[in-house]
């Protein structure tokens, strides 16, 4: 069964390093992870979007995203975008990265919704508003795909030293503090 | 790909350009010069970082523009280095007339190009228009579908660029933005097996070098006959490469445990009737469409160009005579020609493919998407053709506005 996911967010936020890590994440499962974004100029604020496919055969597809089962928006301005619906499957996933539920993200096919305030958390632990490992902690405890293991060990591949561990402590917080809510 | 035999080393997820960045280190070269460009900047960043720790010991030279970097390598090429640079689209084009005198020297370079549409419209989008652009300039071109297979394919250029009988530059192409930032597992090797695989090289005779003090000429001194020689020698050097690229792959199999078939790679094509026909990462999603087509019956298989010079026409007449119907997928132009460049080539030798119809699709240029569903659209039109139903000999898939009448 292979899950495919799009991520939505801006430059500098770590929107490509939050498909990295999970891709990584699953192969150390045994698994297999694809990501990459598509992105025209790269600069900071930019619209970024990046495609991650999760699963238990060989990953072979080399395209863009059309119609996910789990979107990951790390940018709380788009949670209400038309365009980071599009083609999202019934029975869809959404992981939001915002202070708390405002319970008015809602599309016909999105029935699980998953809030964790990865900012506040960010801010708190590495003292930059740079959400992706929390928000790669969260995508584990929402998926129910991945332990929290694999992620932390993955994390070793992209920091090191204080950023390492302050990092850790980032997806374990995501991973005990997102709250998630069926509609 | 067949994985044959399990292997000691680690799986990483990295990304294509990490995967050309760690098999030039493997390689040991002796010299790298290069310069940035989108979307290849994440190779010489690697690189450059490889070099700074000391896990990569050769001399760097982060040269002022792209024209310098090929220069500089052909010269230690020339004086007997191995080398390497990587570069892309308009980077390319910038160090063209270098590209050309390294063919004419007979320098063994190798290079990674990473695949992006040419200058004339302002563009940072994926597309191999810079390959065709480069195409008749004497190299050998070989293409990578996934990140494994770009460091795989880094490390067979050297077997092949570097063998006494062959002698030729090589250039590794992959697709910008949908390799170069794609992050997937690779299977990467022990430097002791690359050690072993590139030994080889040793046992040969030594390449004429050049040595300071000492008077030599190298490359393309001659008019006339002379000139005529070089070039003769240079084509039959490129017609043996394909052989030795065979040999090369089955060498590679028995080390590292991965065989890709060579000049061409035969995906599901044995019961086949109609075939696609392709190069690079857009082979991974028609592989996937095929498994899901299989399915439901139909008998479709791809032929995957991974050796486009010298063009394998061989190997693909082996591999294509007999289907009813065979779809070529271009992702670039050929100016001039109505259909796609690779499908203009074979053109050349359908005469010797047993009757089979030969159909252009040309998709992916810009950065447009080939999508599954645009892979069921061409292998809905080849088995049409096959059906001898009336199909069009030119489409751009994502752009139907071309193929309305009075589209051309």
């Amino acid at each position: 069964m292979m899950s495919e996911v799009r991520f939505h967010g801006r430059g500098g936020q770590g929107v490509v390093t939050t498909s990295k890590i999970l891709a990584n994440a699953f192969a150390r499962t045994g698994q297999y992870g694809a990501s990459f974004p598509m992105f025209g100029f790269e600069r900071r604020g930019a619209p970024v979007t990046a495609f991650g496919r999760f699963s238990d055969k060989p990953v072979r597809e080399k395209t863009q995203i059309y119609n996910p089962n789990i979107l990951v928006v790390l940018d709380p301005s788009q949670k209400k975008a038309a365009n980071v619906f599009d083609g999202l499957l019934p029975g869809g996933m959404m992981l939001l990265n915002d202070k708390k539920n405002t319970d008015d993200v809602r599309h016909e096919n999105l029935r699980k919704l998953a809030v964790v305030d990865a900012n506040g958390i960010a801010m708190a632990e590495i003292g930059l508003p740079i959400p992706n490992t929390v928000v790669v902690g969260a995508f584990a405890k929402m998926s129910g795909l991945l332990d929290i293991g694999p992620v932390l060990e993955a994390l070793a591949d992209y920091f090191s030293g204080k950023k390492l561990a302050a990092n850790e402590i980032c997806a374990q917080r995501g991973f005990q503090e997102v709250q998630m809510f069926d509609l | 790909m067949n994985t044959t035999t399990t292997t000691q080393s680690r799986i990483k997820v990295i990304t294509g350009n990490a995967a050309a960045a760690i098999a030039a280190k493997l390689a040991r070269p002796d010299v790298v010069a290069a310069y940035p460009i989108t979307p290849q900047t994440e190779v010489i960043e690697q690189i450059s970082t490889f070099h700074a720790s000391g896990e990569m010991d050769c001399e760097l030279i982060t040269v002022e523009g792209e024209n310098s970097a090929m220069n500089a390598v052909m010269a230690a090429s020339l004086a007997g280095g191995r080398v390497f640079t990587a570069s892309s689209s308009w980077g390319l084009v910038f160090m063209y007339d270098a590209v050309l005198a390294v063919a004419g020297a007979r320098a063994p370079v190798v290079m990674v190009n990473v695949n992006r549409e040419t200058p004339g419209i302002i563009a940072v989008s994926s597309g191999q228009q810079d390959m065709i652009s480069t195409r008749d300039a004497g190299w050998i071109f070989l293409i990578a579908e996934d990140c494994q297979e770009v460091l795989d394919l880094v490390l067979q250029a050297y077997r092949l660029a570097e063998d006494y009988d062959i002698q030729l530059p090589v250039m590794v192409h992959y697709d910008g933005f949908f390799l170069s930032y794609l992050s997937e597992g690779v299977d990467i090797p022990e430097q002791e097996t690359v050690d072993q695989f590139l030994s080889v090289l040793k046992t040969q005779p030594k390449r004429t070098v050049l040595h300071p003090g000492e008077k030599l000429g190298v490359g393309s001194h001659g008019i006339l006959g002379g000139y005529m020689e070089l070039r003769h020698k240079h084509v039959t050097a490129m017609e043996r490469s394909k052989a030795k690229f065979e040999e090369i792959d089955q060498e590679f199999a028995d080390i590292f445990g991965r065989s890709y078939g060579g000049q061409v790679e035969e995906y599901r094509t044995d019961d086949a009737d109609i075939v696609l026909l392709g190069s690079g990462s857009m082979c991974g999603t028609i592989k996937a469409v095929i498994d899901e087509q299989r399915e439901k019956g139909e008998r479709i298989g791809l032929v995957k160009i991974r050796m486009y010079r010298p063009f394998p026409h061989q190997a693909l007449t082996a591999a294509l005579k007999g289907k009813k119907a065979i779809g070529v997928v271009d992702r670039s132009l050929a100016f001039g020609f109505d259909g796609g460049p690779i499908y203009t080539e074979l053109k050349a030798f359908e005469t010797r493919m047993d009757g089979a119809k030969l159909v252009s699709f040309i998709d992916g240029i810009a950065n447009t998407d080939i999508t599954k569903t645009n892979v069921e659209k061409m292998i809905q039109m080849t088995r049409d053709l096959a059906d001898g139903k009336d199909v069009p000999e030119v489409t751009w898939v994502s752009y139907p506005d071309a193929n309305t009448k009075g589209g051309k």
